[in-house]
């Protein structure tokens, strides 16, 4: 745990993209480790593919159920431009650990006022220090379900966090529906295996 | 019991913890997870849909003067359409204890306005509680129901989309057996006309009184003191907010919204050198505690416009001199950024009318719901869009001044005609309107995901329903012109609202195809791009499509050709009807040379 003894991470992806479940999970397991929680997320409109996120805090207790602005200990994001778009949330010294999926909305394709950024994890990566890519897309493809980025990237993130592998699987095998827990605690401890030394060299 | 939970769950778990036994609401973000929580969990609290705010209102007042512990949810602007019940059951009061949730959306994330409710709960003069975060949403509650009996009246509970949408951790309790109460009959006090309801407002004042005693003790309005020279006095999730950027300085935390207990506060304010209001949106506490004759600041350094945030509450405790450092960004944000709005699923039955909408040119009056979305780019078709119901009765008025040369369309959908579109249509009806309304019929309330409504057959608790029959109430109410038709059929379409526009009298359109996401997911056999016959001309990226992006090859001109998602493609066959080329063909079809 960092200063102030509490733990915020963002988390930010595509309508769609199980942001609100991997933030459930996080949030369930820090809970079970007997810290305080909060976390907060927006519905309703953001829902129909435009940018969904959800912050969530740890710690013995916490007030604000919204990260402080720029003061995010890591950043979860599981499309690249989004996670461009939320770094700025992020401590000099946080993790941001991005799934190299790219979503262009039809807005991008449909006229020329708008651009996708050419490559938003180099942007990334030239404005933090710890950032970890992962083609979390074509991992969650390879496993047999491309809705498995949000699981791997947790996998990731749980390096990061003090919280025994055992209270994660227990956590996931109560959020998640019986049939797919099997391919979603694989998708996890393949995100556990990849540890920040691994990355970006 | 210890549980993560939202605002939202958190009220439904306390009022199902205080015995309630009737619940009722029309969905709104952010309220929709109150009752549904409710229908899901806690099956012994009767729960309902009503059409709209108002009938919610009125089915949870019948449940309360019958002796029943009533809830009634909400969003912010629900409020203004069940004002009407809301200020005239404050003269009357209650006998089973009746709470209503009012969830606020300041900054606006799912809604047409911003409007502080706390006003409405001073407007009627009924008690109002402001839970600051999941736990006290589910103590609130009970506590509310508590004040409701004991002082006889309606108690408003107001949360915000923060507090109904953010998730901590909750220490639940046992439900319990609500007061045993019956009907009985006391026209004095339920029937108001007017030499009752002289009376009974006599009544309202002074039960007012009474509730301004009890602000004063009530320990929902607490001091924090941490030996600070500062004092601040806050509410709802400001208070975290402040809490969580400035500690160390003394707090006024105020539970009980209105009345104000303003002899406590005087006290707060004369034992500290300087008292800032930290509230959100509109000055509500602090023109309150001005008027009373004491001086604090806030607004000035805080705003009125939109979500505070521990950022903007950082800040403005740095503009007034309370704060030396604020945290700041330490990463550069990046400003060249696409925009990345919500759109019409792929798929979406809306889509072909808003094509059509586009290509005619005409004036299209809009209302609340998904179709919202026809407004954004490329479609942008949409020209108004107010409050539910708003479509039908502005197409009525703009076709009668002639104010498009085109004409006017209304579009409204199931749900909201059925919350209040038929009085629109009725009015078209008796006042011989030239206007045409599409009814988008995709048999859901939509855009709040997909709640039952009284023409899906099906009720809030999953029990089979009466089923309203929306062609048998347009014809009901008179109007001769009627037609169903395939959204997905764009030349159709197209004729279609031409010739109902150039019928006199009113025409109503029904496009019949389910929404493609519920109840059940929609995906037929998903179409491909041919990419040797695409040229490039872009007509498939301007039906804003999620399914169809730019591909990597180009026309001659340097502009891309289309590729399909065939994940997102549900098979509409849209793009396929206007692509010039006949380059977009069913997979199956598609043989690679």
């Amino acid at each position: 745990m960092t200063d102030k003894d509490r733990y915020s991470v963002l988390i930010v992806g595509v309508g769609g993209q199980g942001v609100l479940l991997a933030s459930e999970i996080l949030s369930q397991v820090a809970m079970n480790a007997g810290l305080d929680v909060k976390k907060s997320e927006v519905h309703g409109m953001a829902q129909r593919g435009g940018v969904v996120s959800s912050h969530v805090r740890l710690g013995p207790k916490v007030c604000s159920p919204t990260i402080e602005y720029g003061q995010a200990d890591a950043v979860l994001a599981f499309e690249q431009a989004e996670g461009l778009r939320a770094i700025d949330w992020m401590k000099k010294d946080g993790v941001a650990i991005v799934s190299t999926t790219t979503l262009v909305p039809a807005i991008v394709t449909s006229s020329k006022q708008f651009k996708y950024p050419e490559d938003p994890v180099a942007e990334m990566k030239k404005k933090a220090e710890h950032v970890i890519d992962v083609p979390a897309d074509k991992i969650a493809g390879e496993l047999g379900n491309p809705r498995l980025v949000n699981t791997i990237l947790l996998g990731i993130l749980s390096n990061h966090l003090p919280f025994e592998e055992a209270l994660w699987v227990e956590t996931i095998k109560s959020k998640i529906k019986a049939k797919l827990v099997e391919i979603n605690l694989a998708a996890f401890k393949r995100g556990r295996e990849i540890k920040l030394t691994s990355v970006g060299a | 019991m210890k549980e993560l939970l939202s605002g939202n769950e958190a009220v439904a778990r306390g009022a199902f913890e205080a015995g309630v036994k009737l619940a009722a609401g029309y969905p709104g973000t952010p309220s929709t997870e109150i009752l549904e929580t409710l229908a899901e969990q806690y099956r012994s609290v009767y729960s309902q849909w009503s059409p709209n705010e108002k009938v919610a209102f009125e089915v949870g007042i019948g449940a309360s003067i019958g002796g029943a512990r009533a809830l009634v949810t909400m969003k912010h602007v629900g409020l203004n359409v069940a004002a009407d019940p809301f200020m005239t059951f404050a003269y009357t009061g209650v006998n089973g204890g009746f709470v209503l949730v009012s969830a606020d959306d300041p900054e606006m994330h799912s809604s047409q306005n911003e409007q502080d409710n706390r006003y409405f709960a001073r407007f009627a003069q009924v008690p109002m509680l402001e839970p600051s975060d999941s736990q006290e949403a589910r103590d609130m509650t009970i506590v509310a129901y508590e004040l409701s009996e004991k002082f006889d009246t309606p108690v408003m509970l107001r949360l915000t989309t923060r507090i109904s949408h953010s998730k901590g951790v909750v220490e639940t309790g046992e439900p319990t057996e609500a007061p045993d109460r019956t009907f009985v009959k006391d026209p004095a006090k339920y029937v108001m006309v007017p030499a009752n309801a002289r009376v009974r407002h006599a009544v309202l004042a002074e039960r007012l009184e009474k509730l301004r005693e009890y602000t004063e003790q009530t320990p929902l309005n607490a001091v924090e003191n941490n030996g600070s020279r500062v004092g601040i006095i806050t509410g709802g999730v400001a208070y975290q907010y402040a809490k969580e950027v400035a500690p160390h300085l003394d707090y006024f935390k105020i539970g009980m919204g209105y009345p104000l207990p303003i002899r406590k506060i005087a006290d707060f304010i004369k034992s500290h050198d300087r008292v800032l209001v930290v509230e959100e949106l509109e000055p509500f506490y602090e023109d309150q505690i001005k008027a009373a004759g004491y001086n604090v600041t806030g607004k000035e350094y805080f705003g009125r416009l939109g979500e505070l945030s521990p950022h903007r509450v950082a800040e403005g405790l740095k503009k007034a001199g309370v704060l030396s450092e604020v945290a700041t960004a330490e990463i550069s944000r990046e400003e060249a950024m696409f925009p990345r709005p919500p759109v019409l699923c792929p798929g979406c039955p809306h889509r072909g009318v808003f094509m059509a909408l586009k290509k005619l040119g005409v004036a299209v009056t809009g209302d609340i719901g998904c179709y919202t979305l026809g407004v954004l780019p490329p479609l942008n078709a949409l020209d108004t869009c107010i409050c539910m119901g708003a479509s039908i009765g502005s197409a009525i008025g703009m076709e009668k001044v002639k104010g498009s040369e085109k004409g006017t369309v209304a579009i409204i959908g199931d749900s909201t005609f059925f919350h209040s579109g038929v009085t629109g249509l009725m009015d078209a009806v008796y006042n011989n309107s030239n206007v045409t309304v599409i009814i988008v019929d995709n048999r859901a309330t939509a855009m709040t995901g997909g709640q039952q409504h009284p023409g899906t057959g099906r009720t809030l608790m999953g029990d089979e329903a009466g089923l309203v029959d929306i062609a048998a109430v347009v014809r009901g109410l008179g109007v001769r012109n009627y037609r169903e038709l395939d959204p997905y059929d764009y030349e159709n379409v197209l004729s279609t609202i031409k010739e109902e526009m150039a019928r006199s009298g009113p025409s109503v359109i029904r496009t019949t195809r389910p929404c493609v996401l519920m109840p059940k997911r929609i995906m037929d056999e998903p179409y491909v791009v041919d990419l040797e016959l695409c040229n490039g001309c872009s007509a498939c990226f301007r039906i804003s499509c999620p399914a169809i992006a730019a591909s990597k090859e180009t026309n001659p001109r340097g502009h891309p050709k289309a590729v399909i998602d065939e994940t997102l493609c549900t098979g509409c066959t849209l793009c396929a009807q206007i692509c010039p080329t006949e380059a977009i063909v069913l997979k199956s079809k598609f043989v690679k040379v």
